[in-house]
């Protein structure tokens, strides 16, 4: 094995990823377990977030505003679009600050720094897991059948991971040099929210814009979730390419980037 | 054997220093883009500081290094430097084998987690595979003696049972090269013997260790050579007693006003020099047999001595007196004299020794000196090597056990 100098900072190390893959596992597990442990109701928050979010949606932008709903009842039309935007919401924090948060690791012992930011956004997804179940209980409520389109959900759900992954390297890396970049993170988060279809849908944005609103990658994991679960309108084409697009761009500067930060890491934070 | 595992050519580390503060916020950047074009006079250059400069070496499989040096001499970044956590400026170094460091006991601890599970995750960190520590974990908590409370969150834990369980984590690392830094510093004299002892095992298994102390007696013990940093240099290498004679005794001669310290009138004589006859001309002042010694103190003498009194002591680099002995009635002629003492050993610890001579008449000091350079004894180590204490003494026994005669 050779030190040098940083250099080719564009290689992705995915072979050195592979060969700490335990590590990954150890630190999502470490993830996992402490937030579980250092919360009182613990799983719990995982379902109640989205659903409280739910029934205060439903209540203002459906009861009493009247979004259309796509012919969804508005907690199913709701909560699908939760589903993908809490776990994303959740996992760009965490992914956000955990080169902050591990720093006395990273200025003691070596492993790729990359394996934070992909253990904290692959972490969220234990989360996800128990918030699905709660969704679950909703369509048997309301005798919802899932069609085949629900095959396509893994593929959104890979793709909502990738978003976070390409843009939580960003601000992880940012947030290493700059701390501002953690008081910038809630605007951000919520203003993304309004700029994505989970108050609403996406057909109320005029047609000739549609494109634009497809550039926040977002919209169309969001739109496409909310597609292959309930199972009713049309499939997010245009939009979806749009966004997937926008998606490989984000995340191949991001792992660019946070390999440059990389390099110098130890020394800045 | 002798296969080389750690080379290293011409490799440094530069950090800035001066106007850049450990982690900027935005806005400053923000004021100092827009307020750049508006600021007369070349732009401040910021400072930069060598950590590291220019280092090479190379280190064969099995060796233990031991690196030494003032604070901020750059032990540290080298070690940090080898095990990837940052990365160098210039040069290059190779690392053949596969490498765990140890710069800080307890890396990756969480207080959440329980005793078991900062095992596993510790572990992890450190570079353990997953079955490696299933397979380990019986014989990490022994060692550590905390099974008691290893269903506990760590935060509940005293300092102590973290420290001995965070060492038994990485005592049971299995690296074919190890990195350690001042860990040993830290905890009670039992969990450092421990740590000495493990050191030692790791050593004599063939593994190789590379390894920063402030604590001589620890250099000394465990490694073969040593390298002196000083200022991201390599001031001075070679085998361990040499340079950590050398180390003291340029430690000490630093500490006070003694370069060489000289009372009395020096009128009529003045000591000038001393040397050891059974070792090299180039290193006049290294002992390296625990056999005869003879020792020569050079005196020059400018007037007659009818009644001279001569006294000479040996002190350890603590100032304490180890041997002393004076003559009376020294007559001495104008010229070069030389005082010569024959021992037939000089059975002490390693380390370094300084001697006093001095010369008298009729009460009144003619001339007292604190010879340097120091003397510094390296001679083969006769102690038991897990010996905590220290004994001055530095003699080979013979024992049998057996009937009583």
């Amino acid at each position: 094995m050779r030190i040098t100098p940083p250099s080719s900072w564009w290689v992705v190390p995915l072979g050195e990823l592979w060969n700490y893959r335990e590590l990954l596992y150890f630190f999502v597990w470490r993830d996992i377990k402490i937030r579980y442990k250092q919360t009182a109701i613990g799983a719990a928050w995982a379902v109640l977030q989205p659903f409280l979010t739910m029934l205060v949606f439903s209540l203002f932008f459906g009861r009493l505003a009247h979004i259309p709903s796509q012919g969804l009842p508005y907690p199913v039309f709701y909560y699908s679009a939760l589903l993908p935007w809490m776990y994303f919401a959740s996992a760009l924090q965490n992914a956000t600050n955990t080169i902050v948060e591990n720093q006395r690791l990273i200025t003691k012992v070596y492993f790729p720094r990359l394996a934070l930011p992909l253990s904290a956004v692959l972490s969220g997804l234990v989360d996800f897991g128990v918030s699905f179940l709660m969704f679950v209980a909703i369509m048997i409520y309301y005798r919802i059948h899932p069609s085949a389109a629900l095959l396509w959900l893994p593929f959104f759900l890979l793709l909502a991971v990738l978003t976070a992954l390409g843009v939580g390297l960003w601000l992880s890396a940012l947030n290493a040099i700059y701390r501002d970049v953690r008081y910038v993170l809630p605007f951000l988060v919520q203003f993304w929210m309004i700029a994505s279809p989970v108050a609403y849908p996406s057909s109320l944005v005029p047609e000739k814009w549609r494109w634009l609103y497809g550039l926040n990658p977002m919209a169309g994991v969001i739109e496409g979730f909310r597609w292959s679960l309930a199972g009713k309108g049309e499939p997010p084409s245009g939009l979806l390419f749009i966004s997937m697009g926008v998606v490989l761009l984000v995340l191949l500067s991001g792992v660019a980037y946070f390999q440059k930060m990389e390099t110098t890491v130890a020394d800045v934070v | 054997m002798t296969e080389t595992v750690i080379h290293v050519e011409g490799l440094g580390k530069r950090y800035r220093v001066g106007e850049r503060e450990r982690y900027l916020a935005l806005r400053d950047v923000l004021t100092r883009a827009f307020t750049a074009p508006l600021r007369r006079g070349p732009r401040r250059t910021p400072d930069y500081m060598w950590a590291l400069r220019d280092v090479s070496f190379d280190i064969s499989q099995g060796e233990v290094v031991g690196l030494i040096g003032r604070n901020g001499a750059g032990k540290t970044t080298l070690l940090k430097l080898l095990s990837r956590i940052t990365r160098p400026t210039t040069g290059f170094a190779e690392v053949r084998g596969r490498v765990g460091s140890l710069l800080e006991v307890g890396t990756g601890f969480h207080p959440e987690l329980t005793g078991r599970e900062n095992i596993y995750l510790s572990g992890a960190i450190l570079g353990m595979s997953k079955r490696e520590i299933d397979q380990k974990q019986d014989a990490i908590v022994a060692f550590s003696g905390v099974e008691r409370y290893l269903d506990t969150p760590l935060k509940y834990f005293s300092t102590g049972m973290q420290m001995r369980l965070a060492f038994a984590v990485a005592a049971h690392l299995e690296p074919e090269i190890l990195f350690v830094d001042e860990v040993l510093a830290v905890g009670d004299l039992e969990f450092q013997k421990k740590c000495l002892g493990k050191m030692q095992d790791i050593s004599e298994s063939g593994r190789t260790i590379v390894f920063v102390s402030h604590q001589m007696n620890q250099i000394r013990r465990l490694c073969q050579r040593v390298f002196w940093l000083e200022n991201g240099q390599i001031h001075k290498s070679g085998p361990a007693g040499i340079v950590l004679g050398e180390y003291e005794s340029a430690l000490t001669s630093s500490r006070g006003n003694r370069n060489g310290s000289t009372n009395g009138t020096r009128t009529k004589a003045k000591f000038i020099g001393w040397q050891i006859s059974e070792t090299p001309a180039e290193l006049p002042n290294l002992l390296t047999t625990l056999g005869q010694v003879t020792i020569r103190f050079t005196v020059e003498v400018f007037a007659p001595v009818q009644l001279g009194h001569h006294g000479i002591a040996l002190f350890n680099s603590e100032k304490q007196l180890m041997w002393a002995w004076a003559k009376d009635e020294v007559k001495l002629e104008p010229g070069l004299r030389e005082f010569r003492y024959t021992f037939p050993t000089l059975p002490l610890r390693p380390g370094s020794y300084c001697w006093q001579v001095s010369l008298w008449e009729n009460g009144q000091v003619i001339d007292l000196w604190d010879c340097l350079p120091e003397m510094i004894i390296a001679t083969e180590v006769h102690q038991h090597a897990r010996d905590e204490w220290n004994g001055i003494l530095n003699i080979p026994c013979q024992f049998v056990a057996g009937e009583t005669s």
